[in-house]
């Protein structure tokens, strides 16, 4: 990863902050935010992490041999990918009771976001295993390896190191995604940042913090998805032309 | 020489702290044509890329027909040539790529008939007939209307040579223009190319790894080694006799891939 | 459950249709606005001035971390405080549009990206003057790579219309809120809005795919 300017940006935008905070009026607000932060963060690790497993299952689902596992994987991704996240979650936390599954805000939030991450996760694994060479799985039939272990020894590691960019924006686009839960009543910094302006009128700085603290949380996704790259490169660096 | 056309003077070329080209000289006469040999990295490449301005030269000259290349006349001193400059000295060159970079948004005959009307304002008509005739001299007509991508290996290649002739330039640079093709194809270009140097006046410089087609079709071949001519003269005295140590030993490696 | 056909269709789909129709307007008016700040800000990135390609990057890099939620409110909050009064629609329009016109530019970016060095080259060495080496040799050969990065984004912005609920602009979502809010019923209107979602973006997917197949079919394997 090259280094980039913003970087530095970050220890003053930090410094800054603890003046505006402390000495100006940003603390009316300011904890009524983080308290949504921490909000926004209950749901978006819990819910990655569900999705990178979602993404994982339907993915390698679209590639199965069984016709009847093609389909559902299929249907879910096609599903969860034509209907907006946001109406996923409407739909999750009002109709859903109908169908006498009544679910807390917070499980809606969870579900709905990580299952319409995990849909968009499916499709970049699935293209992820199919750029893995042909070669290797020939070199696995003539190593006479049993089929699992080609999928988790051979296969997989290589096709996560292909995914991982995309896998980066997959997150991004979940982190975001989590700005719309106060859909299911959650209030998460968003949804703080909303109400806070209702209040006090001060748009400009609370919307200002609020796109600083979104930029933060999207950095830090993507530099975690740079190391991890540049991490499993490593081996593969020389070798490849 | 009497009448020159291409001279190198002193010419160097550096990336970074790798020097490509170290102060060549190289002469070539209207309508000669010159092979260059040598090992893989020698900077065969660059020469040609410099002389076709791709690259900019670090140091020395470049001359065409006695008009400075890679510099300009001003007021009695050589300064950086203007991009105009450029063009206007590029209207004498023809390059045919290793890898053709053919258009491939663009039919054969496009390729070869619109570079003219784009580039030096010739009239489509007279263009178009123009393409018709060169495609037909490699033995292409029959494909004009494919585009490249629907097209072999030689194929692409005959065609990208016809483009380039279309341009009516007095030199022709060919940078391994084989290499990128299957070997039951390779014949039906040099075949195309050996006909341009025996029937024509072209001056040409030639980067090629067959020794024997260079051989064949050159009037002068160089040994390229680190970016110096180490060793050049006529076909048969470089490659039968050669004097240079370097020379024998990249010689004896080429022979024995064979 | 209960699931009421006729109030399906005598009041749920006749009202939530007038949404579908400002959903398509607003995707269709914001992705063009995307597609042409798009192209300023690919440009800028490209561009030789080094703070103007800074900014341009580091727009892009910020408003791809930044929830259309927060733009959309940003604008309904800011713009009227600076004194502009836009129909809400508007205001909607113009924030899907500076929302996207980031990732419109990383794409078309790409696009120019995926053309080989060498078509540079060989315009060059054809003496092609630069403008018209771009216009005919390398714009044409961009165009391609361009339309499916294009047209996913065309669907996204499709699916990102709901968010414009939150401000109540008369989408599809936000009519369907309000046929809950007036008749208690959820059912019917939530879900009418996400068939109406699936249909609509497995056709436009579709659609988009048979786009792909015509654009140039001759280039389709070329480098
Ligand atoms: N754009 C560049 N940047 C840095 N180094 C370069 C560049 N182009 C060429 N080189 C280096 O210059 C040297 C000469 O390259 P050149 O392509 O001229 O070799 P060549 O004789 O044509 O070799 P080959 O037979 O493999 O084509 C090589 O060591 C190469 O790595
Ligand atoms: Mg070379």
């Amino acid at each position: 990863m090259t280094p980039r300017p913003t970087a530095m940006l970050i220890p003053i935008a930090f410094l800054g902050g603890l003046y505006f905070a402390v000495f100006s009026n940003v603390a009316s607000f300011l904890p009524a935010l983080l308290n949504g932060l921490t909000v926004t963060i209950q749901v978006a690790i819990p819910s990655a992490i569900l999705a990178y497993a979602i993404s994982v299952a339907a993915g390698l689902g679209r590639l199965s041999r069984n016709a009847a596992v093609r389909l559902m994987s299929g249907a879910y991704v096609e599903i969860f990918r034509g209907v907006s996240l946001l109406v996923i979650l409407f739909w999750l936390f009002f109709v859903l009771p109908e169908f006498g599954l009544t679910l807390s805000p917070y499980v809606a939030a969870l579900l709905g976001i990580s299952l319409n991450a995990g849909a968009y996760g499916a499709e970049i694994i699935r293209g992820a295993v199919q750029a893995v060479p042909r070669g290797q799985y020939e070199a696995c039939v003539t190593l006479n390896m049993p089929g699992w272990r080609k999928y988790s020894r051979i296969i997989l590691p290589q096709a996560l190191i292909i995914a991982v960019p995309a896998l980066t924006n997959m997150t991004i686009e979940l982190l975001k995604g989590t700005a719309l839960v106060s859909a299911v009543t959650l209030v998460d910094v968003t949804a703080a940042g909303v109400r806070q302006n209702q209040l006090t009128y001060r748009t400009i700085e609370i919307f200002s913090v609020l796109a600083l603290i979104y930029f933060c949380l999207s950095q830090v996704v993507r530099f975690a998805g740079a190391l991890l790259e540049t991490g499993f490169n490593r081996h593969l660096r020389t070798g490849r032309s | 020489m009497a009448d020159e056309k291409i001279r190198f003077e002193a010419v160097s070329k550096r990336y970074g702290s790798l020097t490509v080209l170290d102060q060549l000289d190289l002469s070539i006469g209207a309508g000669e044509v010159v092979s260059i040999i040598g090992p893989s990295g020698s900077g065969k490449t660059t020469v040609l890329r410099c002389l076709m301005t791709l690259e900019p030269v670090d140091d020395g000259v470049i001359w065409i027909d006695g008009i400075p290349l890679n510099k300009e006349l001003r007021s009695g001193a050589l300064i950086e040539a203007s991009p105009a400059h450029l063009r206007r000295m590029r209207t004498k060159l023809g390059m045919v790529f290793q890898n053709f970079n053919l258009f491939p948004h663009m039919t054969i005959l496009q390729n070869c008939s619109e570079p003219p009307v784009y580039a030096l304002g010739a009239k489509p008509t007279e263009a178009r007939s123009r393409a018709v005739d060169l495609l037909k001299m490699v033995g292409m007509e029959s494909k004009q209307d494919h585009y490249p991508a629907q097209l072999s290996g030689g194929q692409q290649q005959r065609a990208a040579i016809a483009r380039t002739l279309a341009m009516q330039p007095e030199i022709l640079v060919f940078d391994e223009p084989t290499s990128a093709l299957d070997p039951e194809t390779i014949g039906e270009v040099t075949e195309v190319i050996r006909a341009l140097a025996t029937k024509h006046s072209y001056t040409m410089l030639l980067v090629t790894h067959q020794i024997d087609f260079a051989r064949d079709i050159s009037d002068r071949i160089c040994f390229f080694d680190k970016g110096r001519i180490v060793e050049q003269g006529p076909p048969d005295a470089v490659i039968d006799s050669p004097k240079e140590t370097r020379t024998q030993q990249f010689l004896r490696k080429v022979a024995k891939a064979r | 459950m209960d699931w009421r056909w006729d109030f399906t269709f005598e009041t749920v789909i006749p009202r939530i249709l007038p949404g579908l129709w400002v959903t398509v307007e607003v995707t269709v008016l914001s992705f063009f606005l995307a597609l042409f700040l798009g192209l300023f800000l690919m440009l800028a990135k490209r561009s030789k001035i080094s703070f103007l390609a800074f900014l341009a990057a580091e727009f892009i890099e910020f408003m791809r971390g930044m929830p259309l939620v927060v733009v959309i409110f940003f604008l309904f909050f800011v713009l009227p405080m600076a004194g502009i009064y836009l129909p809400p629609i508007w205001t909607g329009v113009l924030a899907m549009g500076v929302y996207n016109s980031a990732p419109a530019a990383e794409i078309l970016r790409g696009g120019l990206q995926a053309v080989p060095k060498g078509q540079w080259e060989a315009a060059y060495v054809l003496n092609y003057p630069p403008h018209q080496a771009f216009r005919r040799i390398i714009l044409p050969q961009a165009v391609g790579p361009v339309i499916p990065g294009l047209g996913n984004l065309l669907i996204l912005a499709f699916k990102e219309t709901p968010l414009l609920s939150f401000v109540a602009i008369p989408e599809m979502l936000d009519t369907a809120k309000r046929i809950a809010s007036e008749t208690y019923r959820f059912t019917e209107p939530l879900t009418v809005v996400g068939v109406l979602f699936l249909i609509l973006s497995l056709v436009s997917a579709v659609f988009i795919k048979i786009v792909e197949r015509h654009m140039i079919p001759e280039m389709r394997h070329g480098r």
